[in-house]
């Protein structure tokens, strides 16, 4: 089904998505990759280390204030871009491997993070943290780069510049095309889907 | 008859390729795609190969890159054995064009210079060289850009003689098969089989630059091309991993003499943005 979601995304939006919807989301995504979400982690380390005698909640509460970004209901994109041309907000811009981030994801989704989007299959403990969370995968098309950047209306730099491709930015998208590949009950198209195709050999 | 060819043309060259390379694809992957449009069974399959045309089109009308990953820049240069070079040495002029081709093309530096350290080069320097010397006074280069979702899911298998050619079938199909989603199907699957290690995985990134319409020579490898495909796309992978009946649009096979005591097998995969340019100087 065809569904249009706005940012951010609430536990409301996400209890109805299902495992195939087509969706187009418009409003405000994050973009970091890799290099990004290992800095993430060590600010995240640092703020538990300098309140964890305050107990949980005050980590917690502290850990949201040292990630760059508002993390709660937020949407992180797992892309890195090429440069963009003059008078263009970016350049070519599709979706990266996003096992690469398995490591790092479900932590941020205990923090509030609702949805990510990029390309590919994930692990039992990001699905978990997916379920726990509320949360949902999206998948873009992969190696649909110039396509995808047409829904892209502004880029801004968040943070690590230094990172260059891998910078954390904040993307104003409009109607931006992806799969609900895992959904909040555990879900995946990888699975059903394949399957569903799969024939004899 | 000696030829004399000024390096300086190589880096002119190898600069447009990879600007060409990363805007335009091949006729070849082009003409896959829409045979694929036609065949794909899944719904939400042929709505992905759709935009993966226009994804083309746009690319080429308004000069943005058809993948953000605009890839490590691989170069096969055959070298005539009658040409003598002028200018700075061979190397450095193929990474001078790729210094100039991904910074004023609006490319993507991908490239890091230690791969534990990971400080990033910034130009997406060094390339990846190949080198070989065949007859005649020509430089022919081909320029294959490539993309890391797709190269991370590539494998070598050691086989043993007696593993035979149902081994080597179960090894195209188990890379593929783990590859899944990861790699941006529908992929070209480029096969090596034969020489040693290194070899193998030398053959398998050549047969990559092989048009996707262009079968193997040899009647038996162009036979399990054929029957490769067509078991890759009963798979149920399909176009972006969503399920499918277009997993991969080509299988190219390359084989060489090996050792008596082994059958090593070499699986790269590429992803549908299969970059491969070629000039002759
Ligand atoms: S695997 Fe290919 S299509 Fe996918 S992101 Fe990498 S270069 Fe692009």
């Amino acid at each position: 089904m065809d569904k249009h979601i706005v940012t951010p995304i609430t536990a409301e939006v996400t209890k109805d998505l299902r495992a195939g919807d087509y969706v187009y989301i418009s409003g405000t995504v994050y973009v970091a990759r890799d290099a990004a979400h290992k800095r993430f982690m060590e600010a995240l380390d640092k703020a538990e280390e300098c309140s964890i005698e305050k107990g949980q909640e005050e980590v917690e509460r502290k850990q949201a204030g040292a990630l760059p970004f508002p993390v709660e209901n937020a949407v992180i994109y797992y892309m890195g871009p090429s440069p963009a041309r003059e008078g263009r907000p970016i350049g070519s811009a599709g979706p990266t491997t996003a096992s690469r981030m398995d490591k790092y994801a479900p932590r941020l989704l205990d923090l509030g993070l609702k949805a990510m989007i990029g390309k590919g299959k994930r692990t039992q403990s990001v699905m978990d943290a997916i379920i726990r969370n509320q949360a949902v995968y999206f998948a873009a098309v992969g190696g649909a780069g110039a396509l995808l950047s047409k829904c892209i209306k502004k880029s801004d730099l968040v943070c690590y510049d230094d990172l260059g491709a891998e910078a954390v930015l904040k993307l104003e998208v409009e109607d931006f095309p992806a799969v609900v590949v895992i959904d909040c009950q555990g879900n995946n198209l990888y699975e059903t889907a394949v399957r569903k195709y799969a024939k004899e050999v | 008859m000696i030829r004399t060819i000024k390096t300086e043309e190589v880096t002119k060259n190898i600069r447009e390729m990879c600007i060409e390379a990363n805007h335009y694809l091949s006729r070849d992957m082009d003409k896959a795609l829409k045979n694929a449009v036609e065949s794909e069974e899944a719904p939400l399959g042929k709505k992905i190969l759709c935009q993966l045309q226009e994804n083309l089109t746009i690319a080429a009308e308004e000069l943005i890159p058809v993948c953000q990953d605009t890839g490590m820049a691989v170069v096969f240069a055959e070298i005539g054995q009658e040409v003598h070079f002028e200018g700075i040495l061979l190397e450095e002029a193929i990474n001078e064009g790729v210094r100039q081709g991904y910074t004023e093309g609006f490319l993507r530096k991908s490239v890091v210079k230690d791969p534990i350290l990971r400080e990033n080069t910034k130009d997406n320097t060094p390339a990846v060289i190949h080198y070989s010397v065949t007859e005649g006074d020509k430089l022919k280069l081909t320029l294959a850009p490539k993309g890391f979702g797709s190269e991370n899911m590539s494998r070598i298998f050691m086989l043993k003689p007696a593993d035979g050619i149902e081994g080597v079938k179960n090894a195209i199909l188990t890379a593929v098969k783990d590859a899944g989603p990861n790699a941006c199907p529908p992929v070209v699957v480029g096969v090596g089989i034969g020489g040693t290690f290194e070899k193998c995985a030398l053959l398998a990134k050549q047969a990559l630059t092989r048009a996707a319409d262009e079968h193997s020579k040899i009647a038996y490898v162009k036979e399990m091309e054929e029957e490769m495909l067509y078991k890759i796309n009963r798979l149920g992978i399909g176009p972006g991993g969503l399920g499918g009946t277009t997993t991969a649009l080509a299988v190219n096979i390359n084989t060489y003499p090996t050792h008596i005591a082994g059958l090593p097998v070499a699986v790269n995969i590429c992803c549908h943005v299969n970059r491969h340019v070629v000039r002759v100087l």
